[in-house]
């Protein structure tokens, strides 16, 4: 260091700082670095990139009104579609929306509003761990709980939506509760001046305020159920028939035929999954897109 | 959290109201808070009875075989009792399925997520930073069954085929890359498992790089560091702990992955070194055998379960630990 103050000699022991650095190995070394952080983006892009377009190419000659109305025939057959599929998913994630969003709301409520307090740190710590549950284990518990358990329902659509409803759960929760705690407390404190409540308050002022937010987290919980596969394997289990019953009869879902579609050897069979995959795809897109839309739009109107 | 460091709003007591408002709220406040409270707790309630009812549902199968005989043991010879267990069951060889498939997986999405992280927030250009970095959380939303169906009739014959030709050809005398290449295997579903699990681990990272303190980067450039000097030596550095917890939530993914790898691993229940072979994995072994089992090997495919939910949960904790240590951030991007 004290020797700094000369011209530095070509010696080895120049320090950095009187080291161009434009010059010479680092700056090579830069400009390879960027080239190379350049590269892995490009890289990480490629497979989203080559999923959309085979999923496009190979599904969009499938999808047609017969894919949306009929039932399967034998994977041999060319023709038909994933009617029952739809119809199970429709059904099961109808019910599974019930079951979730409210509660995964009023959990979120009770920690923003009621919190903190040992309890609700709790229940915060445990969502967040719920997220990382294995999927094929909420299954089995659904199984074991309900289908063979405790009344023993047997497979069907409320087994599955039940599962499908507890990796939902988790995801509502958490954004739901970013989501209370971005709404201004001013707005809370104007509604007790005016004499509501903490019900009324949270009712009438809270939820409303964070309406638009909510809804996004729960869009995004939805585009995570539509596409959940292994948990309905063991709770719904699969149909390739219309299935209407409430629970005790076996329901299909468009990820699970999807599944059974690719994994079997025929070709009118894998097509018909690459269609699928398309309706999937567009479905889960479609939800993602619109709830970032409404999620961007409220946070740009809110200041 | 920010909020709660300010004085939260206060209700107005009862006693602070006037006569006239003694009706009917009087009684909805503390209902609509017990009915929260107890949305609030079902969470709670429904961890336990996740624990509690396949722990003791896979019970029979623990006391038989040992914990570790469980673990450890390398055949898997399902009986056809009712009720009582007859069968041998070892879970070995899908414990490696799972291990050496997550392995793969992280040793693929680590460096990469790290990449990606770094050029998102020091390298893009502005107007590109958002819109790819939307790009990669939309590959978090494809579902796993389509990483699935592209991975084993798009991606493994036109790309990772030829690619495992040419490495069992070069490689071939190296025991991991031993022939015969048949395709599906450990090595092609870890590689999807990376993909699957690189945007979440860039989505982590990217917010700890982010938040790392600006004024020493600017301290490290005022020294004349290069970009890369300041990357490697002023911010990786301080964003270690959080890629290391990144890295244990990618792995926890992973673990637990099931539709993706079941398409790609092959489905035997052996398992060998060659990283070419086909396998299980935990998860993929629980989903491709529990249709046409028998009630008593579905006690042990619950018993696999049990013992994939201890890791994933061990894995998860740490991850959550070490993200709430780090404070800063919010660890939104892991849900």
């Amino acid at each position: 260091m004290s020797t700094a103050t000369t011209t530095p000699p070509a010696s080895r022991h120049t320090p950095l700082s009187q080291r161009s650095p434009g010059s010479g190995v680092r700056r090579i070394k830069d400009r390879a670095a960027s080239v190379l952080l350049t590269a892995a983006m490009v890289v990480a892009m490629i497979p989203l990139i080559l999923i959309i377009f085979e999923v496009t190419r190979r599904g969009i000659g499938v999808v047609n009104l017969d894919f949306l109305t009929q039932t399967e025939p034998p994977p041999r057959r060319e023709g038909g579609g994933y009617a029952a599929g739809f119809v199970g998913t429709l059904y099961i994630m109808a019910l599974a929306i019930l079951m979730s969003i409210p509660f995964g709301i009023a959990t979120a409520v009770y920690i923003v509003e009621y919190g903190p307090n040992r309890l609700t740190r709790v229940i915060r710590f445990f969502t967040d761990v719920m997220t990382g549950i294995p999927s094929i284990f909420v299954g089995l518990f659904v199984y074991g709980l309900l289908v063979i358990g405790w009344g023993g329902l047997g497979f069907g659509t409320f087994t599955g939506a039940v599962a499908i409803a507890v990796m939902m759960l988790p995801i509502v929760t958490r954004s739901a509760e970013e989501m209370l705690r971005l709404v201004p407390n001013e707005i809370r404190n104007a509604s007790y001046g005016l004499g509501a409540r903490k019900w009324q308050t949270i009712v009438h002022t809270v939820l409303p305020a964070a309406a638009p937010g909510l809804t996004t987290g729960s869009m995004l919980a939805v585009a995570r159920g539509i596409g959940e596969t292994a948990p309905l394997l063991m709770t719904a289990f699969g149909s390739g028939l219309i299935v209407t019953a409430f629970q005790g009869e076996a329901q299909g879902a468009v990820p699970m035929q999807l599944y059974r579609g690719a994994m079997q050897p025929f070709e009118a069979g894998i097509d018909r999954a690459w269609g699928a995959a398309l309706c999937l795809f567009l479905l889960v897109l479609l939800f993602t897109v619109i709830a970032r839309w409404i999620g961007s739009r409220a946070s740009v109107g809110n200041r | 959290m920010s909020t709660e460091a300010r004085e939260a709003p206060q209700a107005p007591e009862d006693s602070q109201r006037g006569t006239l408002h003694s009706g009917r709220g009087r009684f909805a406040d503390p209902v609509f808070k017990w009915i929260v409270a107890v949305c609030g707790t079902t969470v709670l309630i429904i961890l336990a009875l996740m624990v509690i009812r396949t722990t003791s549902e896979a019970w029979p199968v623990f006391a038989k075989e040992g914990f570790f005989g469980f673990l450890l043991g390398e055949s898997w010879n399902p009986g056809g009792s009712r009720t009582e267990i007859t069968g041998t069951y070892g879970a070995w060889p899908f414990i490696y399925g799972t291990m050496i498939t997550s392995v793969i997986a992280i040793a693929i999405a680590l460096p990469l997520s790290v990449m990606v992280a770094v050029y998102l927030t020091h390298l893009a250009p502005r107007r590109l930073a958002k819109p790819l970095s939307y790009t990669v959380e939309l590959l978090a939303a494809v579902p796993s069954v389509i990483f699935g169906l592209w991975g084993l009739h798009w991606f493994l014959p036109n790309v990772l085929r030829p690619f495992f030709d040419g490495l069992e050809a070069v490689l071939g005398w190296f025991f991991l890359f031993e022939g015969p290449v048949r395709g599906v295997g450990y090595l092609p579903a870890g590689i999807v498992l990376g993909i699957m699990i690189l945007p979440i681990m860039t989505a982590i990272i990217r917010e700890v790089v982010a938040v790392q303190p600006v004024e020493q980067q600017m301290a490290a450039y005022a020294l004349g560091s290069t970009r890369w000097e300041v990357i490697t030596k002023v911010i990786l550095p301080a964003s270690f702990s959080g890629i290391v917890a990144a890295a244990m939530l990618g792995l926890g993914r992973a673990l637990g992955e099931t539709i993706a790898v079941l398409m790609l691993i092959g489905g035997s229940q052996s398992w060998g070194a060659s990283l070419f072979g086909t396998g299980s994995s935990m998860a993929s072994h629980i989903a491709a055998t529990f249709g046409e089992s028998s009630p008593e090997s579905r006690i042990a495919l619950m018993a696999i379960g049990v013992a994939l939910f201890l890791v994933t949960m061990i894995v998860n904790i740490l991850a959550r630990v070490i993200v709430w240590r780090l404070g800063q951030i919010t660890g939104d991007a892991a849900v």
